[in-house]
């Protein structure tokens, strides 16, 4: 019987901890919108100051890669070495570089 | 996939769990990782929120504005803390919805302590020192564990809990200090809820099911009984402190050993009240199924008023 009827939908929640942090990923929770989204984060994930800031998504619109993919996607990143300043060879006289 | 794939798959994860390394919601996971995983963190959630029941009665009739503000906030973040649980449970593929009909069918367990009553304001003190207390210990280890959602969110709870343990201890302590029919009120509290805080922490390890396989997932780092005798060493000199006596008359420190040796806890008790007689199975539940149901017409409303104005906003746009 629940099948027909539409659940509210689920958001990710990120927070801003403080000015100069990026905002992070705390979680999740379901609203019906998004300003009830924002004012569920609100109550579920700062009762204890630790935002100034919230962003609500709704899940579906997040795509996300294949942990199956991963090979691809990051292992040619392990042997490019030389994308890393310890690869350079400089004499000590250099002092700072 | 071919069986030998599978067993390839699994080895290579319980290689990777050996090795400390965290599983997320979209990686490869044996069928028995995600059943296992969403029937405990579920009972976890469903634990939380109808913990807010027997503290919930109180909350108006708290002794002082400050006693009353402190219960209201630890009774939120007990629906915080299930919240917390149920979206890292959402992330192995159930709902919701399901959860919430697995609790209100009696399919789902809940923790068994939730089914006694709080028919004295120390009740509240006692729930918050001893509950509280035997739930740290449970928990903590958790922040551990080798599921990722499952892990964040107890380090969350965690933070959280210490001072509802505090605040449970800080008014035993008062009731300690007042009158006598204070101090004799909260020794009654102490007489019972002590027993049922030793079973919270589960069966004992000869008759618990799951502790090898839970183990090895990180799901447990201590068996049932080293968290009880843990919780015992650490409350019977609070208790001392107190001036309570511990309802238990074989209690003794045993300077061999260097922990508390108790008496035989009476497990036929604790199945009952798992079974659903315990003094408030019932009433625990109808008021859980009540309040979802109450709340339906308020959840559809809100989900059709969101809709009327995504409506309106797109026909704007055009």
């Amino acid at each position: 019987m629940e099948n027909t009827k539409k659940n509210w939908p689920l958001w990710e929640i990120f927070v801003r901890s403080k000015n100069g942090l990026e905002h992070r990923h705390f979680g999740s929770l379901h609203a019906a919108d998004a300003e009830m989204a924002l004012e569920n984060a609100r109550d579920v994930y700062t009762r204890r100051n630790e935002g100034v800031s919230i962003w609500v998504v709704e899940s579906k619109h997040i795509t996300a890669s294949n942990p199956a993919d991963n090979g691809e996607l990051f292992e040619p990143a392990q042997d490019k070495v030389y994308r890393h300043p310890t690869f350079y060879d400089l004499p000590d006289e250099v002092k700072h570089m | 996939m071919s069986e030998k794939d599978v067993k390839n798959l699994e080895e290579i994860f319980e290689t990777r769990i050996a090795r400390d390394e965290k599983i997320e919601p979209k990686d490869w996971m044996p069928e028995k990782y995600r059943q296992t995983h969403i029937r405990q963190i579920s009972q976890h959630a469903h634990s939380e929120v109808v913990g807010m029941l027997p503290e919930g009665n109180w909350i108006t009739r708290a002794p002082s504005l400050r006693r009353k503000a402190a219960l209201l906030a630890k009774v939120q973040d007990e629906a915080g803390h299930g919240l917390y649980l149920y979206s890292a449970c959402e992330t192995l593929g159930v709902s919701r919805d399901e959860l919430y009909e697995q609790l209100h069918s009696g399919k789902a367990k809940y923790s068994s302590i939730f089914n006694y009553p709080t028919i004295t304001w120390a009740d509240m003190g006692a729930i918050g020192w001893l509950v509280d207390g035997a739930a740290i210990i449970n928990q903590v280890p958790l922040c551990n564990t080798s599921f990722g959602p499952y892990a964040r969110a107890m380090v969350r709870v965690c933070k959280e809990e210490s001072f509802h343990q505090r605040q449970g201890f800080e008014i035993m302590l008062t009731l300690c200090r007042g009158t006598e029919e204070q101090k004799a009120m909260a020794q009654d509290a102490l007489n019972r809820w002590w027993w049922p805080s030793l079973m919270m922490l589960g069966p004992t390890d000869a008759e618990s099911i799951h502790t090898e396989q839970s183990m090895k997932w990180k799901l447990k780092r201590k068996s049932n009984d080293e968290l009880r005798q843990q919780f015992i060493d650490q409350t019977v000199p609070q208790a001392d402190l107190l001036g309570l006596t511990i309802p238990d008359p074989d209690l003794k420190f045993n300077e061999e050993t260097g922990h508390y040796d108790f008496g035989e806890i009476d497990w036929d008790e604790f199945w009952q009240v798992v079974k659903g007689h315990g003094p408030c199975n019932k009433e625990r539940m109808n008021a859980r199924v009540n309040a979802w149901k109450n709340g339906e017409w308020v959840r559809d409303a809100a989900m059709a008023y969101a809709e009327k104005n995504e409506k309106r906003k797109v026909a704007k746009a055009s």
